[in-house]
């Protein structure tokens, strides 16, 4: 049994079945990052002055990944044009560079991810502050080391002033009243942080599995059923393109506002 | 490639082609197969969700005393705290089944039917379709439902047990009211969730391309079937209001798991003390996001429902359904609305009195096209010479007491009145009245209905009677005294059924008629249990010993399911399908038949709105 308009066109939409599926999906997609963003503006309109923080993160790595997802998308469409002009070794070039620009990607997301879960908060029986990267393998029971500065207040670490230069900073286990990292748990901001960019981080994967298993195992297709796969790279392609789309709205919405 | 062509191809698929016990009946990605595992999955989800509630009103009924023959076995299986040896339960597990019982009948039983069973089974059918347009993706959308069931099964046995904040699963008692165990019954909840999300969305997306994509030649829009449309609204509110609850459900679960705190506000205190987490959150955040799903799911609940029931009705009054047009605009109407409603379950949060200004008047609004709806299809009858079979007396029960969840609602959606009328037994009368002896009522029939269809053989009508008549009987006794609790100030969430409030007497006291109607709903329920026997029975034995059907349209039914061979086997269609007119062409002049199927060529008409037909 087959299933009409799996390859060739319907009439009166102009369609074939999967193109207008994953334009379904994707409006439920649309759905569940609107929510998010949603959730975003209705939390930081109403969190209390002084408690959203400003400059955590660098703008500089935001900003590289940015530039990565938009090529990534270019060299996604080249590959599509030039497989539906039969160029299939071109394609595979191409679709390669996507992949591998995703994996980019990946890397600089992984090492920001770990730079946060390594940066410390210590607030000292005191009343000091100090705030920086734990140096692990000089960290132990009884004193806590790090890269970073001494803040003199709350507000200094919600927007940290620029351009200071880090030092090494030893603190004794004893003197140490509270100890927080910069990870989810630490406050909305850090919250919203890593749940959006981790379901975005879990887009991307999900998008280079597709687009591998499409340009690999998947590509007898092109001899067997040449049309067909054509529309599989750009129903994938569909997706790729969203979720570069979604990095656009989450790298001003954490890194610059 | 035209249908056609397929369908000649197919019929030598059906005969060369085993698939065997494996892929043929587990993995199999036939539409017909997939909507016969949703029916049997969620019937069973159904009668577990009926078993939560019995337990709950006998305690409601007689608190402090334990419950009879299961009472002992839930104290061994989920431990003495909670249910002790008498086989008392303890509030901690009266809070589990009444959280459970609203996810498993909304999320696991009652849309499963509607649109895994009936959407699966019935719609491609009625547009004359081979098959959904991704069958893989049906296979895996019952298979994501199935795993979902099963998470929010084994939450149970969880230490803890399964989730306990209702439905709701409001926030911050959602996230606090387990602090020990992590994770508990609400990680669970929140990790079922998202399996059922994924297989609404699947499904969701396979049911608007089949509808779009898939029609047979000439089956226009307006001459679709109006199941087939209502299917078709309800697959977009399910695509585009499920997404925020998935949303929200992820935020929850940082708040479950790691600790963040986006509905939990500053300053919280659990149990004498601080809360240690950041703070800053918003409970009204998670509130917007989840009724943002489930008021569009109170349509998804009922819209279905009323496809199934104007089929039937349409069969059985042999004429064309009244006001076809308007139902169809109605419906789209109603899913656009029902994104614009949601903050009517918020009025007592305090969101302020300008936003549930806005909510009452457009709540006001959406009553509208449900009174279209409801409206044609009583005026469908006026005339007619019904035939009272058993769908059909079902059908025609869904249209009083779907009129009276229907009507009760007003008082609620009214800001004013809502105040009083909030989170009391009155909420429970109201959208029981809507989806129990509503839309269930609307599942009976289409069950009935298509039984012979899917089996070749027909349900026993007498045993449908009595079940219908009893059914009828006990939901009126269970639903109609809540109104009376309701208004009467009764909470919808008393473990004692509000002994509490009787003891204090005055003006925040219950008097004892109010408490005695507890007795009373329960044993209606526990007589809506034993009415469900005959059907039960009627089901599984119908199935070999049924009366077997003459015809492959043994009601004389003019829609594309019944030009199939019966049960349709793989690719549904011997023949191509051309359609030629409307979907209800009983009894019209002229017509050289008392009915003609939408597929059958004689004398050709644009369509049968425009032939408006008298008596």
């Amino acid at each position: 049994m087959n299933i009409p308009y799996t390859v060739e066109r319907r009439e009166d939409t102009g369609l074939y079945n999967a193109k207008l599926g994953v334009w379904l999906f994707l409006a439920s997609e649309v759905m569940l990052f609107g929510a998010l963003f949603s959730s975003y503006i209705l939390l930081r309109v109403g969190a209390d002055a002084g408690t959203w923080p400003r400059h955590w993160l660098d703008y500089k790595l935001g900003a590289i990944n940015t530039i990565i997802l938009i090529i990534s998308s270019v060299t996604n469409v080249i590959a599509w044009a030039n497989l539906k002009m039969g160029y299939f070794g071109k394609y595979r070039f191409y679709q390669a560079l996507t992949m591998v620009l995703a994996i980019a990607f990946l890397a600089i997301k992984s090492t920001e991810y770990y730079g946060k879960f390594h940066h410390y908060t210590i607030a000292l029986k005191d009343g000091r502050i100090a705030d920086g990267h734990i140096q692990k393998d000089e960290t132990t029971a009884d004193k806590v080391v790090i890269e970073g500065w001494w803040r003199t207040n709350e507000a200094e670490v919600m927007d940290p002033p620029a351009n200071v230069e880090e030092k090494k900073i030893e603190i004794e286990s004893k003197e140490i009243a509270d100890m927080q990292n910069y990870g989810p748990a630490r406050n909305n901001f850090a919250g919203l942080y890593f749940t959006m960019t981790g379901l975005h981080v879990l887009h991307i994967i999900g998008g280079v599995l597709v687009i591998f298993a499409i340009w690999g195992p998947l590509n007898g297709m092109w001899k067997t059923d040449p049309e067909r796969y054509v529309n599989r790279v750009e129903v994938a392609g569909l997706f790729w393109s969203f979720v570069d789309l979604v990095w656009l709205f989450i790298f001003p919405t954490f890194y610059l506002l | 490639m035209q249908p056609d062509t397929h369908a000649e191809s197919h019929t030598h698929d059906a005969h060369h082609e085993d698939p065997g016990f494996w892929r043929g009946y587990i993995f199999s990605t036939d539409h017909k197969v997939v909507g016969i595992q949703y029916a049997i999955t969620a019937l069973l989800f159904l009668f577990f969700g009926l078993c939560l509630m019995l337990m709950m009103r006998w305690q409601l009924a007689h608190p402090g005393h334990g419950i009879p023959l299961v009472g002992k076995l839930l104290s061994q299986l989920l431990g003495e705290d909670m249910a002790n040896k008498e086989g008392v339960i303890s509030p901690d597990l009266y809070n589990a089944f009444g959280a459970m019982h609203g996810t498993i009948m909304v999320f696991l039983a009652i849309v499963p039917l509607l649109t895994g069973a009936f959407g699966n089974y019935v719609m491609p059918l009625q547009i004359g379709a081979p098959d959904m347009a991704f069958p893989r993706l049906n296979m895996m959308s019952y298979q994501f439902y199935f795993f979902g069931g099963v998470i929010m099964f084994t939450s149970f046995f969880v230490p803890g047990g399964a989730a306990k904040s209702g439905w709701t699963s409001y926030s911050p008692l959602a996230t606090v009211n387990d602090l020990v165990h992590r994770p508990n019954g609400q990680t669970f909840w929140l990790l079922g969730m998202v399996f059922l999300i994924t297989s609404s969305l699947l499904g969701s997306v396979n049911i608007i391309s089949t509808i779009i994509q898939l029609r047979a030649k000439g089956l226009t829009w307006m001459r679709l079937p109006f199941f087939v449309w209502a299917q078709l609204v309800t697959a977009f509110l399910l695509l585009l209001a499920f997404p925020p609850l998935e949303a929200a459900g992820c935020l929850q679960l940082m708040d479950n798991a790691f600790g963040t705190s986006f509905f939990l506000p500053t300053g919280l205190v659990v149990s004498g003390r601080a809360l240690h987490v950041a703070g800053g959150g918003s409970p009204l955040l998670w509130q917007h996001l989840f009724w943002f799903l489930a008021h569009p799911e109170v349509y998804v609940l009922i819209l279905p429902a009323m496809g199934i029931v104007a089929e039937v009705i349409a069969n059985n009054t042999r004429k064309p359904l009244w006001g076809y047009k308007s139902k169809v605009y109605a419906s789209l109407t109603l899913g656009f609305l029902s994104f614009v409603v949601w903050a009517h379950h918020m009025y007592l949060t305090g969101m302020g009195i300008r936003i549930a200004t806005f909510f009452q008047t457009t709540t006001m609004m959406i009553s509208i096209p449900s009174v279209i709806i409801l409206t044609a299809l009583l005026i469908s009858l006026w005339g007619a010479s019904i035939r009272f079979n058993t769908p059909m007396l079902f059908a025609i029960g869904f249209l009083p007491m779907f009129g009276i969840g229907g009507l009760t609602g007003l008082p609620l959606g009214f800001n004013a009145s809502d105040l009083q009328l909030h989170d009391s037994y009155y909420v429970i009368g109201h959208f029981h009245y809507v989806v129990a002896p509503g839309t269930i009522f609307g599942i009976f029939a289409g069950i009935y209905y298509w039984y012979p269809k899917a089996t070749g053989r027909m349900m026993n009508e007498y045993w449908g009677k009595v079940h219908f008549a009893l059914s009828m009987i006990f939901m009126n006794f269970i639903f109609m005294p809540m109104f009376l609790q309701g208004l009467a100030g009764m909470s919808r969430r008393m473990y004692d059924g509000g002994l509490t409030y009787a003891a204090q007497g005055g003006v925040a006291g219950l008097s004892p008629f109010i408490i005695e109607l507890n007795k009373v709903i329960s044993y209606a329920a526990f007589g809506l249990a034993l009415a469900q026997i005959p059907f039960i029975i009627n089901f599984f034995w119908s199935i070999s010993h049924g009366k077997k059907v003459t015809s492959d349209n043994p009601w004389d039914s003019t829609t594309l399911e019944w030009q199939t061979p019966t049960p349709p086997g793989h690719g549904n269609f011997d023949k191509p399908i051309e359609v030629f007119r409307g979907p209800y062409e009983y009894g019209v002049p002229g017509n050289a038949r008392e009915f003609l199927p939408q597929n059958d060529p004689d004398k050709p008409q644009p369509s049968i709105h425009e032939h408006p037909v008298h008596g």
